[in-house]
């Protein structure tokens, strides 16, 4: 099948690529687009590595024929609150509290936890395990992932008040 | 807060990297017209290749294709023993042995040229159980299927048995697992006729590449280049595979001309690369009123696959811990590593002692069982103390007080409370869910086995510059784990300096010394206490010149390195590895000291099973240990969770299914491991040192030890049945279960 061409809205950057259209939104954001922070752990929606949000809905972007997402609006983990120049609560939270170890899952990790915390501010631990059970890490034992949340829920709460 | 940076729970140093996806993996490198490489493997477990044909509509004149005649040098990954091909020459002694590579620039036609290169073969008898090896109908290395045999122990079992007052035996298996690592294996190879090989990639011992793919191609050690890129996850699963990943891009590189990707799917990873090793114990004890342990006869057998690989050196370990942390006069392990039609089993965290550890922490409990005492009682009447000696004759210097690791356990654990609830609970409920609690109690030697790290000889340097910073040269991978932060750590107490002035170099073998593999649970103890030396070895040339005084602080520090360049070109501290006095280690006898250091547990799991369906969720989990100086707390608790969570997966969740020596389940989708929803919170906790002048032990390896028998007993607490394997999957503890309601 013959390339077409697909808008995307990737972290607020408007891209227009030509790409055949079932290729996979996770191989055009880090191939096409250029951002490769999204991963890809099994490219079968189980481990959530690749998780991006498409018009704000968490989404696994191995899942994804890029057609699909054709004038979508997307955030990567590098558009995520505080991803450039100073850290957002959310990262602050994973370095300092050990959330992160290898990082290859942190990525996807971080959305995931941005979306739970978008839905629910102030989430206890067995809401944060089940928010985060659709992201594999075979670091940390998700201890220190739901610290983490928990911490980055805490810093968020702070800087409303 | 403790003076200085040991001891503080540091911030992870490529954190930021890591949080705001800027860390570069190797599938996130993109060279200038470079290949994708594809994998060609065997779909039989062992035969003669007969012809192998280029089928379908391909573009084969612009496909590069390299089989075992394109290798320039000598066709064997080099590790401990070259048995082992880079390509399969006219035999394939396993499923997914590698055949031929494949590379185009465009990934698509790689992959369709893949499925239509189809190879004929003229099948051999294979073997795919421990038992069919032992047994040699069919051999599939040497004349015996046996790679290595190993006696150890001390005293004389035999004496024992007849006069004995209790005897119990048992059989015990654990079964292979995966790593699961969350990045895929992969490696990016260049080739330059004069510069050689370059390969960057997903590793942990870049050294290990190097030592393989000299004779491959050749090459002397300076023509091959090894480059760690940042790499998600190892466990031991990037310890030796990744030898072939680099022979294999670098291959194709060479035949080609141009810079050649091989990234692993999913599917390729779990299929084709290396598990833990399945193994079978057999266990006879005899033993007094009280539970004191007489006499151990252990019979101890790991599954290798196909080809030698890493099996003798787990083997090894699996056969020293085999005795756990006991004290007993007579003991006899007798241990072999045998060969199957599998692809090689490899490096996993633990690296053979969970295996043999689970099969004495099992019978440990039954043996309380048998003489209706108490699981702690019994293990309390046997555990180590100071100036004993283990099973392989090793005097246990340290001021040990396992007592106390144990009674923090319980403590921490509820474990009477709960003990004594469940006990009611069971005894009283007519429905169907019951609830146990069980325990551990295991030690985990640090560093490499015996003379290991006598023949690895690390080395390590530390560069200070100019302006007063550090650079921390070694070849010690960052996987994860902490690496860069705790030799940060260790480094800035030695020279009184900010971490921030301390760099942490990628390993790039064209600039780090060789500090030897990530492996072992040795990077922290043997490769730290190297780099403090190193950095010692700055401070006193700074001292030797006048320029730094005997106390100093970091802008003295600063001071004398600008001094010292006024009229020199470089400030290099080096450290080689020295064995600690008085440690001796024979390797014919396997006696002596088998570790420098070791690592001691007692690990606590409560579970409840639900008897209807047969599933097993472990609701809490206790580990306390006591690893000597803890260098940070947040990442050595990582540590332990992350251990903690993997051995759990091993017990109850991770089952690899082997269909005619193949991996049927090579997915996250079949191939389960623990999510958050399935793992409980683990409560780590670490124990003062025992010993006055602590160092800092290897913690890596050490939780993958403990879980999987914690578990075990406490399903058998929970349900009155005896599990003697794992994992222990729903469909197994339901037949257990069934035939216990038929017994009653």
């Amino acid at each position: 099948m013959s390339h077409v061409n697909v808008t995307l809205t990737v972290n607020g950057t408007e891209h227009t690529v030509s790409v055949h259209p079932m290729a996979r939104l996770l191989d055009v954001l880090r191939t096409e687009v250029g951002l490769t922070g999204t991963k890809e752990g099994c490219g079968e929606g189980e481990c959530g590595a690749c998780s991006v949000f498409i018009d704000g809905v968490l989404t696994n972007a191995c899942l994804v024929p890029v057609l699909s997402a054709s004038g979508t609006t997307i955030q990567t983990v590098e558009g995520l609150e505080g991803a450039a120049e100073t850290l957002g609560p959310l990262q602050q939270a994973f370095i300092e509290t050990g959330g992160a170890q290898c990082g290859i899952c942190t990525p996807g990790m971080l959305v995931a936890a941005a979306s739970l915390l978008r839905r629910n501010p102030d989430p206890s631990d067995a809401q944060i395990r089940e928010g985060l059970a659709g992201n594999l890490c075979r670091c940390t034992g998700y201890t220190r992932i739901v610290e983490s949340v928990v911490d980055a829920a805490r810093r968020m709460k702070e800087a409303r008040s | 807060m403790p003076d200085g940076w040991v001891g503080r729970s540091v911030p992870r140093r490529e954190g930021r990297d890591k949080v705001t996806g800027a860390a570069k993996y190797v599938d996130d490198l993109h060279v200038e017209g470079m290949l994708h490489g594809a994998t060609v493997r065997s779909t039989i477990p062992r035969g003669k290749i007969v012809a192998i044909h280029y089928e379908g509509d391909l573009p084969w004149d612009e496909i590069v294709v390299a089989t075992a005649a394109d290798v320039p040098g000598a066709n064997e990954v080099k590790l401990i023993q070259t048995d082992q091909p880079l390509l399969a020459d006219g035999v394939v002694n396993h499923v997914e042995e590698p055949i031929v590579l494949l590379a185009h620039a465009d990934r698509e036609v790689v992959e369709k040229a893949r499925r239509h290169v189809r190879i004929e073969y003229a099948p051999l008898p294979s073997v795919h159980s421990i038992d069919d090896a032992l047994a040699a109908d069919t051999v599939v290395w040497g004349t015996d299927n046996v790679f290595t045999h190993y006696t150890a122990g001390q005293g004389n079992v035999d004496a024992v048995w007849a006069d004995a007052p209790h005897e119990l035996s048992g059989e015990y298996t654990t079964g292979a697992q995966e790593q699961m690592y969350i990045e895929a294996q992969g490696m990016i190879a260049e080739y330059d006729p004069d510069a050689g090989v370059t390969v960057r990639g997903s590793l942990q011992c870049p050294y290990y590449i190097q030592t393989a793919l000299c004779p491959l191609f050749g090459l002397p050690p300076d023509k091959v280049r090894i480059v760690q890129m940042a790499t998600g996850g190892g466990f031991g699963g990037k310890e030796e595979y990744p030898s072939i990943i680099a022979g294999h891009a670098a291959l194709l590189a060479y035949k080609s001309g141009k810079p050649v990707k091989i990234v692993y799917d999913r599917i390729e990873d779990v299929t084709a690369t290396t598990k833990r090793h399945p193994s079978r114990t057999k266990i006879r004890s005899a033993f007094d009123d009280t539970g004191k342990l007489l006499a151990l006869d252990i019979d101890f057998v790991i599954d290798g696959g196909a080809y030698i690989t890493l099996s003798p050196v787990v083997l090894s370990r699996g056969t020293i811990h085999a005795a756990g942390p006991y004290r007993c006069d007579n003991v006899r392990v007798d241990s072999r590593a045998v060969a199957t039609s599998s692809p090689p089993h490899g490096a996993f965290r633990g690296f053979g002692a969970p295996q043999s550890i689970f099969a004495l922490e099992r019978h440990m409990d039954r043996i309380a069982d048998y003489l209706g005492l108490d699981p702690v009682q019994v293990r309390r009447r046997n555990l180590l103390q100071q100036g004993q000696t283990s099973s392989v004759g090793q005097t246990i210097d340290e001021p040990v007080d396992l007592d106390k690791l144990v009674d923090r356990a319980l403590a921490d654990a509820d474990w009477v409370a709960k003990r004594k609830a469940f006990d009611e609970h069971n005894a009283s409920t007519t429905g169907p869910i019951r609830k146990g609690i069980g325990l551990s109690v295991f030690y985990h030697g640090s560093g490499f086995t015996g003379a290991g790290e006598v023949h690895l000889a690390s080395k390590a340097v530390v560069e200070a510059t100019a302006e007063g910073r550090l650079r921390v040269l070694a070849a010690s991978t960052e996987i994860g784990q902490g690496t860069n932060t705790i030799f940060s750590q260790i480094v800035g107490d030695a020279a009184h300096v900010p971490i921030d002035r301390i760099d942490v170099v990628q390993p790039d073998t064209a600039h780090v010394p060789n500090s030897g593999p990530t492996v072992a649970s040795r990077t922290c103890m043997v490769v730290g206490n190297l780099l403090a030396q190193a950095t010692a070895d700055v401070v006193g040339q700074l001292q030797g010149a006048g320029h730094l005084p005997a106390t100093w602080d970091a802008e003295q520090f600063t001071a004398a390195c600008r001094a010292w360049y006024a009229d020199h070109d470089a400030l290099v501290g080096r450290a080689n590895y020295q064995p600690p006095a008085g440690v001796h280690w024979d390797e014919k006898n396997f006696r002596g000291d088998a570790y420098s250091a070791y690592a001691w547990a007692c690990y606590v799991a409560a579970v409840t099973v639900d008897t209807r369906t047969a599933e097993i969720r472990v609701d809490d989990f206790v580990a306390i240990q006591e690893i000597g100086k803890t260098v940070n707390p947040i990442l050595a608790g990582g540590q332990i969770e992350g251990g903690v969570a993997q051995a759990i997966g091993w017990a109850v969740y991770e089952d690899v299914v082997w269909k005619d020596g193949r991996v049927a389940n090579p997915q996250m989708t079949n191939y389960i491991i623990p999510t958050a929803v399935d793992t409980p919170p683990i409560r780590v906790a670490f124990l003062e040192p025992f010993a006055p002048q602590p160092v800092a032990k290897g913690i890596g390896e050490l939780p993958m030890d403990g879980p999987a028998p914690a578990v075990l007993n406490a399903v058998a607490h929970a349900t009155g049945v005896d599990p003697r394997g794992v994992p222990l999957m729903p469909e197994t503890l339901m037949d257990l279960l069934t035939t216990q309601e038929t017994a009653q």
